[in-house]
């Protein structure tokens, strides 16, 4: 069975896993008791913030523990709507946006906030031109993932924050980093970005933690009220044995990210070349560098009801996805898909491979081979009706 | 300067690639012929914070030290650079060969894209140290500053109150032009002017004690007392990683921690409660005082500022000091508490300080310490303490001491009650799991 979904989740490091197992076996203790065995787990919180910190290249003080993307993305968005009320309550964000900041701004517009949904292009990108035009007077902040999730297209968050950060100052900028890191470069500092989402399971960390940036002098509503911890913007007996790991993972897809890009940009090269030959399949995911992440190849295999096609694909051992994860479940067209104007028919027909660092040349041979069979068997299909 | 003018600063850093540094020796080049020991401790200073940067290339010359930077990021190093004590202030430096034409064209790049919304006084300050090129330093201004202002239109000449200099120095081996001057920190080299032992608490002042000692030519080692169980094992990282900052600025300090918890106890025991401070202070200066003179130190340092703390009245002082043979240095004895906290963010020790963890003083705190102890009747109760002798050898005995260094974790031999005990984790930090 070979894996090709890491863009739903990714298989952890060895050492990740040795980690965790290590630290959560020897210290147990909170970081909150003053006793030595609480100290040493401060220690090793402190240094898990230190090194993601210098992974990302922004202050310790700007990192915030989370349970994961899902919370970063809530905290960021609602904590600022809330913490800035008095500014104004409107937000931007796209119409393609992962769930967590997509249902987050619905549910901010049910409490009474105003959202502008950007549309996007064929490509999937919205421009700094519309983001420009959208801002009020009474906007807080604006939302824009780093990279879709779906179809891997990349939006121009460096030429976004320095929009905001000239034009408009005031105007917060989150940006949902989960599947860009490690894989595109994107400096925090120097993009104008004031708050930024990680997840560790996308980086080969464990589940069930991530982080938030949050640039030194913004302050967040917190979302959970308690004891205080992460200087009250996260309260909650921090999870040391997955802070520990996190920091690992974030460290070696930092360390890794340049040779990661050009292997991984090399196999959906082969792999988009391979599919193009296939006059069944509609490509969604662009050649050019510019236009799509390196790890995501998408595609849609219009009149084919995609979970079959996935089925199949795994009959002949190969795991992919039909759309994100996070909505799978649901039969209806993607979201996305219909925002960048696909027909309904070929957004309910969406497949999604998504590329690891540990995947070959040879893996995508005889993926590419298998995805052959699977479209020759279905032309006989249709040709016995 | 004006906020524009810093602002414009800032920008010409970013925009002109540098070749090198230029860092200013001060009031040590007037000090005759010990000069050189200076500038060679300046030297080795300089060489220790450019560790990270192997890059980097250093030249000392009469009254400054060069560092060409190879590749390596100038305002980065440059901050870094910013603490070696002794040095005044610090130039990033571009480097053309010294041919008129390319000394014009580095100049119109080093001025680069001067904003043309307003007027900057501007002027070139030329001078010919290699006195074989055939243009002399008022000549240069002329022929440098021309081609200039035809490039950059924002700049308007006004010799008298530039807020552009550029310095336009002609060599042999290189021109070398800068405009922009970084104050560092002064004083004198680290240790040219001997050792003394600093007593550090963990609180505001003695780090800042600390860093106006060292700013001064002194080395200094750190002594901790600590009165575990009745202070916590945090108050001992605090102050650990206060020495980590210090030592940022001398590459390296050594800490000594001195188990204080008999002395306190047994001074505790006399029941004279409003003298308790009094009596404290003057051990933990004998302490001091015997470690200065197994490490060779010759002054003690401490924090005091005057009129405080019930401590540091005159008569407290007074009392306290007797103590000791040695020179006590207060380098902030004068200071207010204002100018103690900003130097302290300044130094980067005030959040460290603040931190809230017990520490050796603020336990046994009477509620009404002396403000004026009686001499006499504090050597009586002294006198009537059998054990204190030995209890102060034996605390220097048990001292336990650290070599803190900026980048490295602290090492330190696990206590015995963890690895006796069933707590199978604590003191063990694997480095691998990061």
């Amino acid at each position: 069975m070979r894996y090709f979904d890491h863009a739903a989740t990714t298989p952890p490091y060895d050492e990740v896993t040795r980690t965790i197992a290590e630290v959560m076996a020897l210290h147990y203790g909170n970081p909150s008791s003053l006793h030595r065995l609480g100290e040493e787990s401060g220690k090793l919180l402190r240094r898990a913030r230190e090194v993601c910190a210098g992974a990302l290249g922004v202050l310790p003080g700007e990192i915030v523990f989370t349970s994961g993307a899902t919370e970063s993305n809530n905290m960021a968005i609602k904590g600022a709507a809330l913490q800035y009320v008095n500014r104004g309550k409107h937000l931007i964000t796209t119409v393609t946006e992962h769930p967590s900041v997509y249902e987050c701004c619905r549910q901010l517009e049910q409490w009474g906030w105003e959202v502008t949904f950007l549309p996007v292009n064929k490509e999937g990108k919205v421009s700094v031109e519309q983001v420009d035009e959208a801002i009020r007077k009474d906007t807080v902040l604006v939302s824009v993932m780093h990279v879709n999730n779906e179809t891997g297209s990349v939006q121009p968050v460096a030429e976004i924050g320095s929009l905001l950060k000239e034009k408009y100052p005031r105007v917060l900028f989150h940006v949902d980093g989960v599947q860009g890191f490690g894989k595109i470069e994107l400096p925090i500092k120097e993009s104008g970005i004031d708050l930024y989402s990680l997840s560790a399971h996308k980086l080969r960390g464990p589940k069930g933690i991530g982080l938030l940036y949050v640039r030194d002098g913004v302050t967040l509503q917190p979302l959970l009220a308690g004891g205080g911890q992460e200087e009250g913007r996260r309260p909650g007996t921090e999870n040391i044995p997955y802070a520990v790991g996190m920091s690992k993972a974030i460290r070696l897809a930092k360390e890794g990210a340049p040779e990661r890009a050009v292997h991984l940009r090399l196999l959906k090269d082969k792999l988009i070349r391979g599919i193009a030959t296939l006059p069944e399949l509609e490509l969604n995911s662009a050649l050019e560098e510019t236009h799509g992440a390196p790890h995501i190849v998408h595609f849609s295999y219009p009149g084919m009801k995609s979970e079959a096609f996935l089925h199949m694909l795994e009959e002949e051992g190969f795991l992919v996805s039909t759309r994100s994860a996070c909505s799978s479940k649901r039969a209806e067209p993607s979201r996305i898909l219909l925002a960048m104007g696909k027909s309904p028919e070929a957004a309910a027909a969406g497949i999604r491979i998504s590329l690891g660092e540990e995947h070959t040349e040879k893996d995508i041979a005889d993926l590419l081979e298998a995805l052959n069979k699977c479209v020759r068997r279905v032309r006989n299909l249709k040709g016995e009706r | 300067m004006c906020t524009a003018c810093k602002e414009f600063k800032g920008r010409e850093m970013t925009m002109t690639s540098y070749d090198m540094l230029l860092l200013r020796f001060g009031e040590i080049t007037i000090k005759g012929k010990n000069r050189s020991r200076f500038e060679k401790a300046a030297l080795a200073h300089v060489k220790s914070l450019l560790k990270p940067y192997p890059a980097t290339k250093v030249i000392r010359e009469y009254g400054r030290i060069y560092v060409e930077l190879h590749g390596e990021p100038a305002r980065e190093v440059s901050e870094s650079l910013k603490h070696v004590f002794g040095i005044t202030s610090i130039s990033p430096v571009k480097v053309s060969p010294s041919r008129l034409e390319d000394i014009i064209s580095a100049a119109k790049e080093f001025v680069g894209s001067v904003p043309a919304d307003r007027h900057i006084p501007f002027k070139v300050n030329a001078r010919r140290v290699w006195k074989e090129f055939p243009y002399g330093s008022q000549e240069m201004n002329r022929l440098v500053g021309g081609p200039i202002l035809q490039a950059a239109p924002g700049l308007k000449v006004d010799v008298h109150h530039p807020e552009l200099e550029l310095r336009v120095e002609i060599r042999e081996q290189g021109t070398y032009l800068y405009s922009e001057v970084i104050p560092a920190a002064g004083g004198f080299p680290l240790g040219t002017n001997g050792k003394a032992m600093l007593l550090l608490s963990g609180g505001i002042d003695s780090p800042v004690a600390g860093w106006s000692a060292m700013r001064r030519g002194l080395e200094i080692e750190c002594v901790h007392f600590h009165s575990y169980p009745f202070t916590s094992k945090k108050a001992e990282e605090k102050v650990i990683e206060l020495a980590k900052v210090l030592s940022r600025y001398a590459g390296q300090v050594k800490l000594h921690l001195v188990p204080f918890t008999e002395i306190q106890t047994s001074l505790a025991g006399t029941g004279q409660d409003n003298l308790i401070i009094t009596l404290m202070r003057r051990s933990m200066l004998r302490i001091a005082s015997l470690l200065a003179e197994k490490n060779g130190a010759l002054a003690l340092v401490t924090g005091d500022s005057l009129g405080q703390v019930a401590s540091q009245t005159l008569p407290s002082m007074n009392v306290i000091g007797r103590a000791t043979e040695l020179p006590l240095l207060r380098p902030l004895v004068m200071s207010d508490k204002d100018e103690i906290i900003s130097l302290a963010k300044r130094i980067g020790t005030f959040d460290l300080s603040i931190l809230p963890y017990e520490d050796c003083c603020t336990l046994f705190v009477p509620k009404s310490p002396t403000t004026n102890p009686n001499l006499r009747i504090i050597e009586k109760i002294e006198a009537g303490l059998n054990g204190l002798a030995e209890q102060i050898e034996t605390a220097v005995r048990d001292t336990e001491t650290l070599i803190i260094k900026p980048h490295e974790e602290v090492v330190r031999s696990s206590p015995d009650d963890i690895s006796s005990g069933n707590m199978a984790g604590a003191g063990t930090i694997d480095n691998n799991w990061f």
